[in-house]
């Protein structure tokens, strides 16, 4: 509890924790908040600019943008945690089991890991795409699996540390056996870094789930994922400014705001950490 | 360090070789047949389908598959044909290889020439606020979704101020936005990450000497810190090369500009399994060398490292 307050003292923390905290609740009250249906047709309010009515304005059919900005809320958020879940779960097993075998197990993991880096990321998503075809489940698991390779090294590179520590010497000299080891005395020690690993990558997974939707390859229009209405807007510019920039600035401000928080985390439980995550 | 160096090429053989292996399985995993989809929406006859297939080795096993296809790449640098474009795909890299490494080469001037000095400056400045100004701007630009702020600079500088052109390739004003676009986010690494690398430097040892013996603090800053912070900022701006081509692909797509993800992008969504293929195999091993380039450079660079 005393470390709780400690946490929320950091200002970083504490912002990023009320902006993720917001977020979620316009997700799950998106219905509630918004003022008009995000998917509803008005052809006599076409391409309004943002008054009192239409704060956001509307776009080309005359659907209100601030509803489907906040419906958006949605889209990113679940793609984002999804694809986090994938290559936090992978990346806390796979690592875990690198690190505290060691030998050829580690050797072996650690060679398809560098495959994965072989990979700029974006284009590992890519190639998982074009397998599995374009949509959203197909992002999820296209961001989870390009985004695994780097939680795996972090994750290993703990353990390898913790291994050495002495608590796992006298552990191990009480007779602790290895299932137990991994799971009450490793696990625990893995958390900070994992949790600040996953932050980020929640950041960066909002980031990379907008983009592919962007590019044509995650959710399609007339949903109203943030990537779509950037990209569905883009062509009409000089008609209408405000779709693209305040569906991206939706975008900015979440992506900065789990940032700051992944920032604060990482300098809080492991400074150490900085400049490698 | 030649053992080292060796070694180190060995790995990225096999690195490579495996990647090469997934990338092509993959393509086989793709659902579809890539003879119905050369000719959709049109259905070949049977006799050009089985010509077809046997001209193009489908009808043997998969793994015959993959050893033809990389003899054929590595002794005559051969990946293939397109489906659509009805050419040799090596041809279609190299056509529009120009345009992304001019593209990448602006990010890379961008995110250095603006990121390393601005993280030094946050690093080495007694004042708070230029510290906390410098550091909100970076983390912004690592925020900033970069088909997004392609469209603002185009909203800004080509539409509302009509300076500079919204898309093509020709001239370096067409340039300008394109590299902007692609370079802000490395510039915000790199910033965040100057600034550590130039703070972990000035409270050493050493540095606390060069002040003690009456050294200007001009002098400690540019010869005793700087020059020893610079060697992890210059191998990540190396790094950054990397992510500049993974970059390209979104980029291209918001100017409209020719390039290798431009074509990446237009394969994928073509299904043109052969450029999809050859593309993601030619920049990956462009990637994997690149990094190990700026890898071995960091013990030519720091004569304290040693392999």
């Amino acid at each position: 509890m005393k470390s709780m307050r400690r946490l929320l003292r950091e200002p970083r923390i504490l912002f990023g924790l009320c902006f993720l905290l917001l977020l979620c609740l316009v997700a799950i009250f998106a219905p509630q908040l918004v003022p008009y249906d995000p998917l509803e047709i008005y052809p006599s309010e076409t391409l309004e600019p943002p008054s009192v009515h239409h704060l956001f304005g509307t776009d080309n059919l005359g659907r209100d943008v601030f509803s489907r900005v906040l419906y958006g809320t949605r889209y990113s958020l679940a793609l984002g945690l999804l694809a986090i879940a994938i290559s936090g779960g992978f990346g806390i097993i796979i690592g875990l089991i690198a690190g505290y075998a060691g030998g050829k197990v580690d050797a072996l993991i650690m060679r398809a890991v560098d495959v994965g880096l072989a990979f700029p990321s974006v284009l590992l998503a890519l190639l998982v795409i074009s397998i599995i075809g374009p949509g959203l489940p197909s992002i999820v698991i296209a961001i989870g699996v390009s985004s695994t390779p780097p939680f795996i090294r972090i994750v290993r590179g703990s353990v390898l540390v913790i291994k050495e520590m002495t608590f796992v010497e006298a552990a191990r000299a009480i007779g602790v056996g290895r299932t137990r080891m991994i799971l009450r005395h490793i696990l625990p020690e893995v958390f900070a870094p994992a949790l600040t690993m996953a932050t980020l990558g929640l950041a960066n997974a909002i980031f990379a789930a907008s983009s592919l939707s962007f590019l044509g390859f995650g959710a399609r229009p007339p949903t109203p994922e943030w990537g779509v209405l950037v990209s569905s807007a883009r062509h009409q510019l000089r008609a209408a400014w405000w779709i693209s920039t305040f569906s991206g600035l939706a975008i900015m401000l979440s992506v900065l705001s789990i940032n700051i928080l992944g920032d604060g985390l990482r300098d809080f439980l492991d400074p150490r950490l900085r400049g490698k995550i | 360090m030649i053992t080292y160096t060796v070694r180190r090429l060995l790995m990225l053989l096999v690195t490579l070789l495996i990647a090469s292996f997934i990338i092509f399985g993959a393509m086989q995993l793709v659902p579809g047949d890539p003879i119905l989809a050369m000719f959709f929406p049109r259905i070949p006859s049977e006799e050009v389908y089985a010509s077809l297939e046997r001209e193009l080795g489908l009808d043997k096993p998969f793994l015959l598959q993959y050893v033809d296809y990389m003899s054929r790449l590595i002794l005559h640098g051969d990946l293939g044909d397109s489906f659509k474009r009805m050419r040799p795909v090596g041809e279609v890299i190299l056509q529009n290889l120009g345009a992304t490494g001019a593209l990448a080469l602006g990010g890379i001037l961008v995110s250095v020439a603006v990121g390393i000095p601005l993280g030094v400056l946050s690093a080495i400045t007694k004042r708070k606020w230029v510290d906390s100004v410098v550091m909100v701007v970076a983390l912004i630009g690592v925020s900033t979704p970069s088909f997004w702020l392609g469209i603002l600079l185009i909203l800004i500088f080509s539409l509302v101020l009509g300076w500079l052109p919204t898309s093509g390739i020709g001239g370096i004003e067409r340039l300008i936005l394109p590299s902007l676009t692609l370079g802000l986010y490395g510039a915000g690494y790199l910033a965040r990450f100057a600034r550590s690398s130039v703070l972990e430097v000035k409270y050493q040892d050493f540095v606390t000497t060069a002040r003690s013996k009456g050294l200007s603090e001009i002098r400690v800053n540019m010869f005793h810190i700087l020059r020893n912070a610079l060697i992890p900022i210059v191998t990540m701006s190396g790094l950054l090369a990397g992510y500049m081509l993974g970059g390209a692909v979104i980029v291209e797509t918001v100017f409209g500009r020719p390039g290798l993800g431009h074509v990446l992008v237009s394969a994928i969504s073509q299904k043109d399994f052969p450029l999809v293929q050859g593309v993601l195999i030619f920049i990956v091993v462009v990637f994997s060398l690149v990094n190990l380039i700026v890898d071995l450079s960091y013990a030519y660079i720091d004569p304290r490292v040693k392999y």
